[in-house]
């Protein structure tokens, strides 16, 4: 079970990774989307007893119990991500309402470097 | 005084709240807003007198007993820095009021520097890894939209990298998260600096290392630093102003804080010292090879934040001792440039260099703002950054470590070098044709910051020693523990 998960987690970021690399803003935002959701996946390897009720009951025994931190604290991650990829999502369309193109746009310095080569070639 | 603490937190987000619904009602938004950026500044330093005085205090969230529930907790380290930012939000507030309306500041700003004061906050006070997460976001969401004001296509553009390379940086936070949950099944940070010290070296210094470049992208450390003079600069004045003042010294105040807690150890860390060397050095070349106000205090930001860090890799109470009053100094005097580049742009609608010139003879004033701050951030006595470097430097040689001493001392040179050049092509030279004419209001807030850089360096002595009292506590975690999770 824990060797599956792993292995979506190490898929997730090494996918998300990729397209974190690309020119387009939309897969770059994908790609995010995907390492965050390794991220949380992987929270969720960390807690212990997974499958059984996060309740200690009388007559429970302690180590069949799941952890219920984990679950708690990646909701809270699942939501902070979520908004900010909604807005990062709201700067994507908005350069691309400004420029007509969906490609990260070149570093300015860079391209003054490259200006100020040509011209002393 | 630990109800104090969740009310620095919750003041500010409940203030953010009214000021929605207050709409656009501008009058009664200044008030709500500096009385309670005032009140929390006020707050802060009531909690250092008191902290400096009796200890740590702590505050135990919905009553849960420490390592359960979530902690927040101020020591002296925590106080000193939650009490100079809250000092530096509240200046930039009147100078932002007196902008509103020209710079694309406009009523919903108010909202989100509460906003942004409520994460500032919530991330020194936390004494817990995953609120600490929280209180991150809190302050970089409200960062990500403050960026975004006048959404023309050079910010879009600049904060597009400031929000990706953040988001990826929260995601390797969350995996830290994972790790040492996994590892010590626990996320106060006082019981884990117990736990942490039970587990196998190899973990633990994998976790540090994890930590490290986590929050070595919010400090901008070398080599992860190349987000911070690209976004920085484009944003209106107020707003880099307090970006370039608090936001990476946050993220400095949790390395400090997680290192010495988390993985004590008594003796100067080569890998560290060399982060420092490397962060002052890159930062400041290129500086010098930019020509604009702005852009060029943006580097220095970055080889400032080097500074931070060698008083860190000294790892010795008085290199620490340093670090703080660096610490301090550098909000201070930072904001202080800034809020007087935001008046050069006001007088030439530009900061770069070939367009401005002639202030001297036409705002001697904005000159006089300039000078003490420009030669305190390059470390000439007896201005504030020279009593801080001196510390800086006389630990270093005192613990052997010539050559990140002499790197710092160059690096030094080169600061006054690149703040010649500001000096000379705005303030020298032949007088450039204006476009228009900064406030008094924005020149009196300047003139505040400046003096409270000044008194920084008056007040050397005393807060030298505050500073040393602080590093103890830092260097001895059984304080933080004991404070956290009482007795033992």
């Amino acid at each position: 079970m824990n060797l599956i998960t792993l292995t979506v987690v190490s898929i997730l970021f090494g996918a998300g990774t990729l397209l974190l690399l690309q020119r387009s803003l939309a897969k770059i935002i994908i790609g995010l989307g995907l390492i965050s959701h390794g991220a949380n996946l992987f929270i969720m390897l960390s807690s212990t007893g997974s499958g059984g009720p996060p309740v200690l009951a009388e007559g429970v025994d302690a180590s069949s119990v799941a952890d219920p931190l984990p679950q708690a604290m990646v909701l809270t991650a699942i939501v902070i991500t979520f908004g900010v990829t909604a807005f990062l999502l709201a700067l994507a369309l908005r350069s691309y309402l400004l420029t007509g193109s969906d490609e990260v746009e070149d570093d300015l310095e860079d391209r003054r470097i490259a200006r100020h080569e040509v011209e002393h070639r | 005084m630990s109800w104090l603490l969740p009310a620095l937190v919750a003041a500010p987000l409940l203030g953010a709240a009214l000021t929605l619904v207050l709409g656009r009602r501008l009058v009664p938004q200044r008030i709500v807003t500096l009385s309670i950026v005032g009140g929390t500044a006020a707050g802060a330093i009531a909690l250092l007198l008191h902290v400096d005085d009796a200890g740590p205090v702590t505050a135990q969230m919905g009553g849960w007993p420490a390592p359960f529930g979530i902690t927040l907790i101020a020591d002296r380290f925590s106080a000193i820095v939650l009490s100079v930012s809250t000092l530096m939000l509240a200046a930039v507030l009147v100078y932002a009021m007196a902008q509103l309306g020209r710079d694309a500041i406009d009523w919903w700003f108010h909202t989100k520097y509460l906003t942004l004061t409520a994460g500032v906050t919530l991330s020194l006070l936390t004494g817990d890894l995953f609120n600490l997460f929280v209180g991150f976001e809190v302050m970089l969401v409200s960062s990500y939209v403050l960026l975004t004001v006048r959404s023309t296509q050079r910010e879009i553009r600049s904060t597009m990298s400031y929000v990706v390379i953040n988001l990826l940086a929260s995601a390797l936070f969350l995996v830290t998260i994972a790790f040492t949950y996994g590892i010590s099944g626990t996320m106060n940070l006082a019981d884990l600096s117990i736990r942490l010290a039970e587990v196998d070296p190899a973990a633990s210094q994998t976790l540090s290392l994890l930590m490290l470049v986590v929050f070595g992208i919010k400090a901008a450390l070398f080599p992860l630093f190349m987000w911070l003079p690209d976004s920085y600069p484009t944003a209106p004045t107020p707003v880099t102003a307090i970006f370039a003042g608090l936001l990476t010294k946050v993220g400095v105040f949790v390395i400090i804080r997680t290192q010495t807690l988390l993985f004590p150890a008594d003796e100067p860390s080569g890998l560290l010292l060399f982060i420092a060397g490397a962060t002052m050095t890159v930062g400041v070349l290129g500086a010098i090879a930019q020509n604009d106000v702005k852009r060029i205090l943006s580097f220095h930001i970055v080889s400032q934040i080097g500074y931070m860090i060698m008083g860190l890799g000294l790892l010795s109470i008085a290199g620490l001792a340093a670090a703080v009053l660096y610490i301090t100094h550098h909000i201070i005097v930072k904001t202080g440039l800034f809020l007087v580049a935001g008046v050069v742009e006001a007088e030439y609608g530009t900061g770069g260099l070939d367009r401005t010139g002639g202030l001297l003879h036409r705002r001697p004033v904005v000159a006089a703002l300039f000078l003490p701050l420009a030669l305190s951030l390059a470390g000439i006595p007896p201005f504030s950054g020279f009593v801080a470097k001196l510390a800086l430097v006389q630990e270093g040689l005192a613990l052997g470590q010539g050559a990140i001493v002499a790197v710092s001392l160059a690096v030094s040179v080169l600061t006054l070098f690149s703040m010649t050049k500001i000096w000379g092509a705005t303030f020298w030279g032949e007088e450039k044709e204006s476009s228009g004419r900064a406030g008094r209001a924005e020149l009196a807030t300047t003139g505040v910051v400046l003096a409270l850089s000044l008194a920084v360096a008056a007040t050397a002595g005393p807060l030298g020693e505050l500073s040393l009292r602080a590093a103890t506590d830092l260097m001895d975690p059984s304080v933080y523990v004991s404070a956290v999770l009482g007795g033992n």
